[in-house]
C-alpha cells in the first residue's frame, strides 16, 4: 500500500479561464458536496474550499493517478473523461499540497495578493468540514497551521497592507486624504466595471453611500441596485458635486465632462471640504487643471498605475519574504508529519523509555558504590523491563489492525504521542 | 543647588537630543519598538525640565519665567506637556517626530540664552506673573503643535498633488488627521493666549496703573492674537481649511516667535 499523503486538486483564476470554472459542478453550500467527497474510495479525511476565484479539494489517501482521476471528476462531474480537464487543473501531493495551502491561506495566490478574504473564507470551509466530520488528526493540524503561517506572515511581512490594483491604490490615496472613510460619500460617473470594482473596494472600506450618475438612467438604476445607492441623472452631476467626497469617472465620453470654471463655485458651496477625483476613463472625462484648485485632488488612470507601480517594487520584496515562510512552515510540518507515522511513532516510544531508564539508572546507581558488578547488571535489567511492560500495552495499542470500516491508525498515533509528550518539533 | 540645576539642565539637553535621533530613526524605519522607547524618553526629558523649572524657583525665589532662557525653557516644557497630553488623546503618525525636534531646537534656544538669574523688579512682584507667563507660554505650545502639524499638512500635500509619493507619502499622516490637528491646537492655543493677554492688562494696571500702555510687546502680541482671531472665524464661517489654515498656522507661529524672541526679549524683557 503506498504512503498516505495529501492530495491537492484545484482549479483558479490563473490556470483556468471562467468559462472552465463555471462548469465545476458543486451545489450550493459545502455540506452536500462534502458528504459526496468522504464517499470516494481512498479519500480518508477531506476538504473542500470553494471562492469565486477558486475551487479546491485536499484529501488525505493513497496518492495516485486513480485518486487524482476520482477528484477530478468530483470537480466536473462524469460528463467527459478526467483527462479532459488535467490542463485546467493543478494536482499537489506532499509536502507540494501543503506549500500550496500555505501559499493560498496567506494570500500569496488571490487575485488582489494580500486581500485578507481568502483566510476568512479558509476558516469558513473548515468549518464545514469540522462538522460534518471530515477532517481527521492531519487534516485538523494541517488547517490550523495554516491559520497560524497566514497570521504569521501578515504580522511579519508588509504584504497586506500595500495597495495592488488600481481600485485599492484608489483607496489608499482616498485614505490619505480622508483618513476614515467612515462618512464619506461616493459618486460614480459612468457604469464601467472598473469604476465598479473601485466603488467595491470603497463600500468594503466602509463608505456611507454611492451615487451612480449615469447617460442612460437604468443601467445607473442597477449599478446603484447594487450597492444600495441611488441613481441620478446627468443633469444633476453638479448639484451632486456638493455632497459627495470621491468621484469615480468612466464614461466613454470623448470630450471632458467637468470644467476647473464649473467645479471652482462648488467649493464654495462645500466650504472647501475636499474632493477626490478619479478619472479612469480613456480618453479622460476630467480636466487635468482641476488638480490646481485647492482641496481637490485629481488622479487619472496613469497617476494610479504609478501608486500601483510603487506599491509593487515593495510588495515584490514583502512577498518574497513570504514565501520564505512559507518553505521554512512547510519543512516544518513535514517533520511533525513523518513523526505521524507508525514506525517512528514506535521508535520515538522506545527511544523515550530508554532514555528515562538511563537517566534514572545513572541516579539511581551512582549513589549505590557498593554493587557488584553482577548486581548492577540485575538493576539494569529490571529497569529496563518495568519499561518495556509499561511500553506493552500502548504498543499493541498501536499496532492492532483497524477496527471496523475506519482506519484509525492516524486518531491512535495522535493519542499516543499527545498521551507520551512525544512532540518532535513544530508544536507550539 | 546652583550646579544641581546646571547638570539637571544638562541631562535635559541630552534626554531631548537622545529622543530626537530615536524619533528620527523610527521615522527612517518605522519600528514600533523604537518609538516607544522615544516616547518614554521624551517623557523622561519632561519630567527633567519640570525638575529644572522647580530648581530655578527655589534658586529665585518667584516664577522663573522672566528672563529669555527661562521663558524659552518653560516654552518647551509647556510643548513636551502638550503634545504628551495631545498625545493620549489621540494619535497622529510620525507626529513626535517633528514636535521633538522643535523642542529640541527650543532647549538649544534656551542654552544659548545667559542663564544667569536676574533680581526681579520690585514693581513686577506679584502673583499675576507666574499666571500671565505660564498661560501665555501654554498658548505658544499649542500653537508650535499646530505649526509642526502645517509643515507635515504642506509636505503631505504636496506629494499627493505633485503625485510624486517621495519618502513623505508613506510616512505621513492623512491630510485630514493633520487638518483636524491643526483645527484643535489652534483653538486650545487661542483659549490660551486670549487669558494670557486679559490677565497680562491686568497685570499692566496693578504695576503701572494702565491697563494698555501700547508697548511693542502688547502690540506685536495682539497682532498674533487676531492672526489666530482670523484663522479661526474664517475656518468656522467660510470654511478655511486644508493648505489656506496650514499657511496661516505657519505665519502665526513665525509672529509668535517674533514676539517672543524678536520684541519682549531685545526690549528688556517683561
Amino acid at each position: 500500500m503506498p504512503k498516505e499523503s495529501f492530495i491537492l486538486v484545484g482549479v483558479n483564476h490563473k490556470t483556468t479561464p471562467v468559462e472552465i470554472r463555471e462548469k465545476i459542478a458543486l451545489s450550493s453550500g459545502y455540506e452536500q458536496p462534502l458528504r459526496q467527497l468522504a464517499q470516494i474510495p481512498g479519500c480518508k479525511e477531506c476538504y473542500l474550499l470553494s471562492t469565486c476565484n477558486r475551487v479546491e479539494v485536499l484529501v488525505v489517501g493513497s496518492a495516485g493517478q486513480e485518486l487524482e482521476e476520482r477528484l477530478i471528476t468530483f470537480l466536473f462531474g462524469a460528463d467527459a473523461p478526467a483527462s479532459t480537464w488535467r490542463e485546467y487543473v493543478y494536482v499537489h501531493t506532499g509536502s507540494e499540497a501543503v506549500q500550496h495551502l500555505f501559499t493560498v491561506a496567506a494570500s500569496l495566490d488571490s487575485l488582489v495578493v494580500g486581500e485578507a478574504q481568502i483566510l476568512g473564507q479558509l476558516k469558513e470551509a473548515y468549518r464545514y468540514a469540522t462538522e460534518i466530520g471530515t477532517a481527521g488528526p492531519l487534516l485538523n493540524r494541517l488547517l490550523h497551521k495554516s491559520f497560524s503561517v497566514a497570521k504569521r506572515i501578515r504580522t511579519e511581512t508588509g504584504i497586506g497592507s500595500s495597495a495592488v490594483s488600481i481600485s485599492s491604490a484608489a483607496v489608499e490615496l482616498a485614505r490619505k486624504i480622508f483618513g476614515d472613510l467612515q462618512d464619506k460619500h461616493v459618486m460614480l460617473v459612468g457604469a464601467g466595471e472598473m469604476a465598479e470594482l473601485a466603488a467595491q473596494h470603497l463600500v468594503g472600506q466602509g463608505v456611507v453611500s454611492v451615487t451612480v450618475v449615469n447617460r442612460t438612467f437604468t443601467r445607473a438604476v442597477d449599478l446603484a441596485q447594487r450597492f444600495n445607492g441611488h441613481a441620478v441623472s446627468f443633469d444633476e452631476l453638479l448639484t451632486q458635486l456638493e455632497k459627495v467626497d470621491i468621484i469615480i469617472s468612466s464614461t466613454g465620453a470623448p470630450n471632458v465632462i467637468l470644467h476647473k470654471d464649473q467645479v471652482k463655485p462648488v467649493m464654495r458651496a462645500r466650504r472647501n471640504k475636499p474632493l477626490f477625483f478619479i478619472d479612469i476613463a480613456v480618453p479622460r472625462d476630467l480636466d487635468p487643471a482641476l488638480n490646481d484648485l485647492e482641496n481637490i485632488y485629481l488622479y487619472d488612470i496613469d497617476d494610479l498605475s504609478q501608486v500601483v507601480e510603487m506599491n509593487r517594487s515593495e510588495r515584490d520584496r514583502e512577498a518574497l519574504k513570504a514565501g520564505r515562510i512559507v518553505e521554512e512552515e512547510t519543512m516544518k510540518f513535514d517533520r511533525w508529519l513523518d513523526g505521524m507515522e507508525l514506525t517512528p511513532t514506535i521508535q520515538d516510544l522506545r527511544g523515550k523509555a530508554d532514555e528515562i531508564c538511563r537517566i534514572e539508572l545513572e541516579k539511581t546507581l551512582s549513589r549505590m558504590s557498593s554493587l557488584s558488578d553482577k548486581e548492577r547488571k540485575s538493576v539494569e535489567k529490571m529497569a529496563a523491563a518495568i519499561s518495556s511492560r509499561i511500553l506493552h500495552g500502548p504498543l499493541q495499542y498501536l499496532k492492532s489492525g483497524s477496527c471496523g470500516e475506519h482506519d484509525m491508525t492516524q486518531v491512535k498515533i495522535e493519542t499516543v504521542r499527545n498521551v507520551f509528550g512525544l512532540d518532535r518539533n513544530g508544536t507550539e | 543647588m546652583k550646579e544641581l540645576s546646571y547638570l539637571i539642565f544638562q541631562a535635559v539637553l541630552g534626554t531631548t537630543f537622545l529622543s530626537c535621533v530615536l524619533y528620527l530613526v523610527f521615522f527612517v524605519s518605522q519600528n514600533g519598538k523604537v518609538r516607544r522607547v522615544a516616547r518614554m524618553i521624551l517623557i523622561l526629558s519632561g519630567v527633567l525640565q519640570t525638575l529644572y523649572i522647580t530648581t530655578r524657583l527655589l534658586l529665585a525665589g518667584y516664577t522663573p519665567i522672566t528672563s529669555a532662557h527661562e521663558a524659552v525653557v518653560f516654552f518647551a516644557w509647556a510643548t513636551t506637556v502638550a503634545y504628551v497630553s495631545f498625545r493620549w488623546r489621540y494619535t497622529v503618525k510620525n507626529f513626535g517626530t517633528f514636535v521633538s525636534w522643535l523642542i529640541m531646537l527650543l532647549l538649544v534656544a534656551a542654552a544659548l540664552a545667559s542663564r544667569e538669574i536676574l533680581p526681579l523688579k520690585p514693581v513686577l512682584q506679584s502673583w499675576w506673573l507666574p499666571v500671565h507667563a505660564s498661560v501665555s507660554l501654554f498658548a505658544y505650545a499649542f500653537f508650535s503643535l499646530a505649526f509642526c502639524g502645517a509643515l507635515m499638512y504642506l509636505l503631505q500635500e504636496r506629494e499627493l498633488k505633485r503625485k510624486t509619493f517621495g519618502y513623505w507619502y508613506a510616512r505621513l499622516p492623512s491630510l485630514d488627521a493633520l487638518d483636524q490637528l491643526n483645527s484643535h491646537c489652534v483653538a486650545a492655543g487661542f483659549v490660551f493666549m486670549t487669558v494670557g493677554i486679559v490677565t497680562g492688562s491686568l497685570w499692566t494696571k496693578q504695576a503701572w496703573g494702565t491697563y494698555w500702555q501700547w508697548h511693542p510687546k502688547e502690540i506685536w502680541s495682539m497682532v498674533t492674537w487676531i492672526l489666530y482671531l482670523v484663522m479661526i472665524h474664517q475656518r468656522f464661517t467660510a470654511g478655511w481649511r486644508g493648505k489656506r489654515a496650514a499657511v496661516m498656522a505657519i505665519a502665526g507661529f513665525a509672529t509668535l516667535l517674533f514676539t517672543l524672541l524678536g520684541v519682549m526679549y531685545p526690549l528688556g524683557g517683561v
